[in-house]
């Protein structure tokens, strides 16, 4: 088939009306899409916008919760990976999963072989078949070696091959580009456009938008669990990308209250974790808000879970009110002042099958104690003055955290570190999850806290929450401090400009 | 498969170093170790071991552990050797059929616990372990089943010899690692057992039934013990409810260990655990040789798994480095 017969050519798969909800919450709505033979179909959007929940549905990893797929006009049901991958379905993760400890070879053929359990397993033409299929694709890599140690671009390299032993029609690469160099992208770039002459359609998945430019022929924009338009890449400008990518309105209601701004509370200078973030410095002063903005996996969670001594940084220095100080450990910054608010409350926050005053008391036993014994008079008075406080509704103060909502679960661990009285608080995605309604009463309330004379740091990926609520606003982008924007300069497309990834060296953008 | 081998190949010369090393070092002080008769003490030490190990080291490549071995053992050995009593005009190879089917239905029941309730196979097995035990106390009325009880036929299997002095039951566990071989490395369900304890759940996203293959290395490891049930009769000419499988577990797995298979999962070969079980038996050969009291072999072995655990990681970190250094 030849290259880019798109026009006339009936479309491989078609989406109508496909929808998905996640306990209630809907994340995808009613996307319509023709992919077609021989296409490579970009796929963009803020983290959270719907376009890897509509990736994994097409993979057979999530069900949709409406609408319908068709493949080469045939409906498709019953969807599972396996079954995906029957159909000619493949999903690359960004990480391959594979089996460390078997051959290259073995890797291509495992789960595709037909009959018998106890069929033989033909080692020399398992290994001829994968050679031929290295060979096709142009990649040497020895496919009698163990997978365990192969470099993620190789791994990505042996599950392209692994769709071709299926001969998949539709390949989705799930942000593949990340972990890459860029001579590592241009190989990658290489393959999918020859398999894109062979026919087969890629969808690409990537932040990046030069690699858009440079790879793909159409691109789909997601925003808030909607399909917002369908390009052809070569009709528009990254700036056109970027507007369909965040082009929302600001709401009205979220101007943060002018304080005074005292003196400075939290310095990180040059905090480094190798691989992981560097040269990080900035200042947060009393009564300010600095927000962090950037992509998941910017590093900003490794940045503030370094400040709480989760995992410190390796260099660098920490100032708290003008002294210098080493964070070891999270009590040691609980002792300072410090207060995080993790980002995954599931995981990481909350004492789920505990009451609700266990819960918020959690982090202060000294102030529901005597004598070293918990004092149950004290624990329900400390939990019930927190929850008139920050209005959190439950049933009673003895139920178990996990049956409230996600807004007054993350409330109540919010009151929590309020009642360690901090003066630097962190805040890691205060609002991912809850509704629009608590949403705003959590505004008011980190507003509030600013002017008690706080410094809060929030992490969030939400530009709209940061422009209206920031002083100051930071952004990183793969580990590094990429802006540092006052209130003034702040604007959705600055922000984002800054969080996208570009190569140093622009040897993908040719 | 020769560069795959490359890092067991060295990890099995490595043990057969240490086996030649540890045999050249008793010898300087025993010379009599050095012997062809030591070396017929040996082989007929490791025969229960080995088929033990086959059956372990699938388990562990599972990424699971099968501690009711021991207890499996004594169980078979314990039916096999009552109905030997009681029927005693019953064609004795019908023993082998009746000890592996036992020994296959307990290690099934440990599969099923483990499968159905997601229940840790340590636990599990721990808890069968002691079951087991406590079965063959019930059944037996605690008593013994004696030499004279045994057929004669069966215990000399472990004697007499067909070619070379060599018995019958070295060349039924030669037959049995050639099997566990053809299985592990040339079937596919053999390798989707590495496939499995290498990566659990990209096993289960690329269709390998899961549950199947983890009852089915319990029901084999369970069946290899119940075979050593039946040799532990042949070898030693009597059954005990107490002692007949205890501790089996422990030198099983040990030898396998040694012998490189990954507690991890996915990693193990029958060359590595055929040379563990012999070093293994090496060692235990040689204590009393040198001197050495049975109270302090416990203590030895424990020792020599250790080690091995320890040779193990220093593996694995110097792969890792060489990944590390290389991206």
């Amino acid at each position: 088939m030849a290259a880019n017969s798109t026009s006339s050519a009936t479309p491989l798969l078609v989406s109508r009306g496909i929808s998905k909800q996640f306990s209630g919450v809907e994340v995808l709505s009613d996307v319509d899409l023709d992919l077609m033979p021989g296409e490579i179909h970009a796929l963009l959007g803020e983290n959270g916008a719907g376009k890897s929940t509509f990736a994994k549905i097409l993979a057979g990893v999530y069900r949709p919760t409406r609408g319908t797929l068709t493949m080469n006009g045939a409906p498709v049901e019953a969807y599972s990976p396996i079954h995906a991958q029957r159909l000619g379905i493949t999903l690359i993760h960004q990480e391959p999963i594979s089996f460390p400890d078997l051959s290259v070879a073995e890797n291509l053929v495992l789960g595709h072989e037909r009959g018998s359990l106890l069929g033989r397993v033909h080692w020399a033409g398992m290994e001829r078949r994968a050679n031929e299929l290295m060979d096709m694709l142009g990649i040497r890599i020895d496919v009698t070696r163990p997978m365990r140690g192969l470099s993620i671009a190789d791994q990505q390299m042996v599950e392209i091959a692994r769709a071709l032993v299926g001969d998949s029609r539709l390949i989705i690469m799930d942000e593949p580009t990340a972990p890459l160099t860029p001579k590592e992208v241009e190989t990658l770039f290489g393959i999918a456009r020859k398999l894109r002459d062979e026919g087969r359609t890629i969808i690409f998945i990537s932040h990046r938008l030069e690699e858009v430019q440079a790879l793909c022929d159409r691109a789909t924009v997601f925003r808030d669990g909607n399909l917002v338009d369908t390009v052809n890449v070569a009709d528009v400008s990254d700036d056109d990308i970027i507007r369909l990518m965040i082009g929302r309105s600001l709401k009205e209601y979220l101007h943060k209250q002018r304080t005074t701004i005292g003196d400075v509370a939290l310095k990180v200078e040059n905090l480094t974790l190798p691989g992981v973030f560097s040269d990080i410095s900035f200042d947060v002063h009393k009564g300010e808000i600095v927000g962090v903005g950037g992509l998941v996996g910017a590093g900003r969670t490794d940045v503030a879970r370094a400040l709480f001594g989760v995992e410190p940084a390796a260099t660098g220095k920490i100032h708290v009110n003008g002294s210098e100080v080493a964070i070891g450990d999270p009590s040691t910054a609980i002792d300072l002042g410090l207060a995080f608010v993790p980002e995954d409350r599931a995981v990481a926050g909350i004492f789920s099958s505990l009451s609700v005053e266990k819960n918020i008391s959690a982090a202060v036993p000294g102030k529901i104690t005597s004598g070293g014994i918990i004092r149950r008079a004290l624990e329900h008075a400390v939990a019930s003055d927190s929850v008139k406080k920050l209005r959190i509704r439950l049933a009673s103060l003895q139920q178990p955290i996990g049956e409230l909502s996600g807004g007054n679960q993350q409330k109540a661990i919010l009151a929590r570190w309020l009642l360690t009285d901090p003066s630097v608080l962190i805040l890691d995605e205060p609002t991912r999850g809850i509704d629009i309604g608590v949403k705003a009463e959590f505004y008011d309330m980190i507003g509030e806290l600013a002017a008690g004379g706080r410094a809060i740091l929030l992490i969030s990926s939400e530009l709209p929450e940061l422009l209206a609520l920031c002083d100051r606003v930071l952004v990183m982008s793969e580990g590094r401090l990429t802006a540092n924007f006052d209130r003034s300069e702040a604007t959705q497309e600055s922000i984002m400009q800054a969080a996208v990834p570009r190569s140093a060296d622009q040897e993908v953008a040719a | 498969m020769n560069t795959i081998s490359k890092i067991f190949l060295r990890r099995e010369a490595g043990i057969f170093v240490m086996i030649v090393l540890f045999c050249l070092a008793v010898g300087a002080f025993k010379p009599q170790f050095l012997t062809l008769q030591s070396l017929r003490i040996v082989l007929l030490l490791v025969p229960l071991i080995l088929i033990g190990a086959m059956g372990q080291m699938l388990v562990l490549v599972a990424r699971h552990v099968d501690l009711s071995i021991g207890s499996t053992l004594g169980f078979s050995a314990m039916v096999v050797g009552m109905m030997f009593k009681y029927y005693p005009e019953i064609w004795w190879p019908l023993g082998f059929l009746v000890a592996i089917g036992v020994g296959a239905g307990l290690g099934l029941f440990n599969g099923f616990l483990i499968t159905l309730f997601r229940l840790p196979a340590i636990i599990v097995t721990l808890g069968t372990l002691n079951l087991y035990r406590g079965l063959t106390y019930i059944i037996s009325n605690a008593k013994q089943i004696d030499r004279q009880y045994v057929p004669s036929e069966l215990k000399a299997m472990s004697q007499t010899s067909p070619i070379f002095g060599i018995p019958w039951i070295i060349f039924m566990i030669i037959a049995i690692a050639l099997l566990t071989y053809w299985f592990a490395m040339h079937t596919r369900v053999g390798r989707q057992i590495f496939a499995l304890g290498s990566n659990p759940v990209a096993a289960q996203l690329r269709g390998i039934n899961v549950s199947k293959i983890t009852l089915l290395v319990f029901a084999l490891s369970g069946a290899l013990a119940g075979l050593a049930g039946i040799m532990y009769a042949s070898r030693w000419g009597f059954v005990n409810p107490s002692n007949t499988g205890s501790g089996f577990e422990f030198q099983v797995i040990a030898a396998v260990v040694i012998g490189g298979v990954s507690i991890n999962g996915g990693v193990g070969t029958v060359l590595g655990t055929v040379l563990g079980v012999l070093l293994l038996g090496c060692v235990s050969s040689a204590l009393p040789l040198l001197g050495i009291p049975g109270t302090t072999q416990n203590a030895i072995y424990g020792a020599v798994i250790i080690i091995a655990l320890l040779i193990d990681r220093g593996v694995r970190q110097r792969a890792i480095k060489t990944i590390s250094a290389k991206a």
